[in-house]
């Protein structure tokens, strides 16, 4: 505090107000403090006048309003910067000097003997001071040999009411909603129908037993794709059934589909009680079997 | 080997002590009596039964860990014989190094605070600034608020761990030092000497 002078008369920031041109005007900055809002030359006439105490005006906020100010703008304005520079570190002088009165010249206002009186004070608080520091180094060496665990304290957070009393019914049924299953998607608008693969089964039952072999291809020629593809997972359910057998000569050539004597030795071994060997009879189970599971599949879909 | 061993004791009160050893292994600040009978679920009379109880087992020159009452409240800490050891082993950076300029602000905010840095630097006639941070960086103080008036500077109050580094119950522990006023008025009449030698 020593080295600001006290003889010195407080800036009247004249030589800052020299003007700025067509940079930044410092002294038009606009501002919005809690003691203080209108421009800054405002605040300035009103600090000199001391009609405006400087302890209660916020000057970082000032500080701030300038930079906002200042960024606006793509170029620096150098003229500008230093003109604030000198009056805001005008304005911060005489409010450190305003918070922190000069405790010299109180003291030089005093009597002598008031002086005295009060330096005496002083020295022996800080003769006090001194004590209790030198109480306190000798309690640090007398209890050094004391070693403890430290660190900020986990302890459980104290639970707090500061909620009103809640229902937990309330909570209970909010949470129900949420534990409801979503109502299921419907895919009727994308139903992908296969045609049962049974129908072909029978079909080519039907072909093979008029004639021993045939063309698959030219077969399912006239059906759509969803149909062929029904209709070759049933020439392969009736190959595994060994009723049949499936030749191609390379891939993408036509596929040769002919029948196999059955009577002889069925493919599969005969399903326990099973009394007669009777071709379809093997099937007959996966037949219902894929029925159902195809009308499962197109119900669900429907 | 007949009976089996009997290595827990039933008594209530035993029982007690040790879930009050278990709270301070796992402190790393003392527990006041308060908080151990909440942790315990028992009343504050009981726990210092069994605080009693505890001290007896953990006392100096008898068990490496020593119970003490600091700050307000109750902690363990390695026994002095041990300090050798521990000092090889742990800093204490809150305490090493302390000049004489923390230890005086230091004293001020604990006889006279919560003050501000301006009251330290009255008293003491120069800065505190750089006290005072050295020794809120070592935690041994905090601040306390603001002071009233105008400008509202921030206020200082020593910390819990000021009252266990210095082995302290409690502030009030500190010596008095009002005896002083003897000092004032012999360092008066030095001043008034000096000052009539000079007018003169």
């Amino acid at each position: 505090m020593s080295g600001v002078g006290s003889t010195e008369p407080p800036r009247s920031g004249g030589a800052g107000f020299a003007g700025s041109g067509a940079g930044i005007s410092v002294r038009e900055l606009e501002l919005d403090l809690d003691a203080f809002e209108g421009p800054f030359d405002l605040l300035l006439a009103l600090v000199l006048k001391e009609e405006l105490d400087l302890r209660d005006v916020d000057l970082a906020g000032i500080v701030t309003a300038f930079l906002e100010r200042l960024a606006e703008r793509e170029e620096l304005d150098l003229e500008a910067c230093g003109e604030f520079l000198v009056l805001i570190a005008t304005l911060l002088e005489l409010k450190a000097r305003a918070l922190f009165p000069d405790e010299t010249a109180e003291l030089a206002e005093l009597e002598p003997e008031e002086a005295a009186e009060e330096l005496a004070r002083r020295l022996a608080e800080y003769r006090r001071a001194k004590e209790a520091a030198a109480w306190l180094r000798e309690r640090l060496s007398a209890e050094g040999d004391r070693y403890f665990r430290l660190g900020p304290a986990p302890l459980a957070p104290k639970v707090s009411t500061q909620l009103a009393p809640q229902d937990p019914e309330a909570l209970g049924q909010a949470l129900s909603v949420l534990a409801q299953e979503p109502p299921e998607v419907s895919l009727s608008h994308m139903a992908l129908r296969f045609p049962p693969v049974s129908q072909f089964l029978e079909r080519f039952r039907a072909l093979l037993s008029r004639r021993s072999k045939f063309d698959f291809d030219a077969e399912v020629g006239e059906l759509t794709r969803l149909e062929q593809a029904s209709a070759f997972l049933a020439v392969l359910e009736l190959r595994r059934a060994g009723e049949l057998a499936i030749e191609q000569a390379a891939p993408f050539a036509p596929i040769r589909v002919s029948r196999l004597k059955l009577e002889a030795s069925p493919a599969e071994p005969a399903t326990p009680g099973q009394k007669t060997a009777a071709p379809p009879a093997p099937l007959a189970q996966e037949n219902n079997d894929r029925e159902e599971r195809t009308a499962a599949w197109t119900v669900r879909s429907a | 080997m007949d009976r089996p061993l009997r290595l827990i004791p039933t008594d209530p009160l035993d029982r007690l002590a040790r879930t009050v050893e278990a709270l301070l292994v796992v402190a790393s600040a003392p527990l006041s009596v308060q908080e151990l009978a909440e942790a315990a679920d028992d009343d504050a009379e009981r726990i210092e039964d069994a605080l009693r109880l505890v001290g007896e087992r953990f006392a100096e020159e008898r068990s490496g860990i020593v119970l003490e009452h600091v700050a307000g409240g109750w902690a363990f800490r390695a026994g002095r014989e041990e300090a050798g050891a521990c000092a090889r082993l742990f800093e204490r950076p809150a305490q090493r190094n302390l000049s004489q300029a923390a230890l005086e602000t230091l004293a001020i905010v604990a006889y006279l605070g919560p003050c501000t840095r301006p009251d330290v630097a009255r008293i003491r006639g120069v800065s505190a600034d750089s006290a005072v941070a050295n020794l809120l960086e070592r935690g041994l103080i905090a601040e306390a608020g603001r002071d009233t008036g105008a400008g509202g500077a921030v206020r200082y109050r020593t910390t819990p761990l000021f009252e266990r580094v210095f082995g302290l119950e409690s502030l009030s522990e500190l010596p008095r030092l009002d005896d002083v006023g003897a000092d004032a008025a012999e360092i008066r009449d030095r001043l008034q000497t000096v000052a009539e030698r000079r007018s003169a």
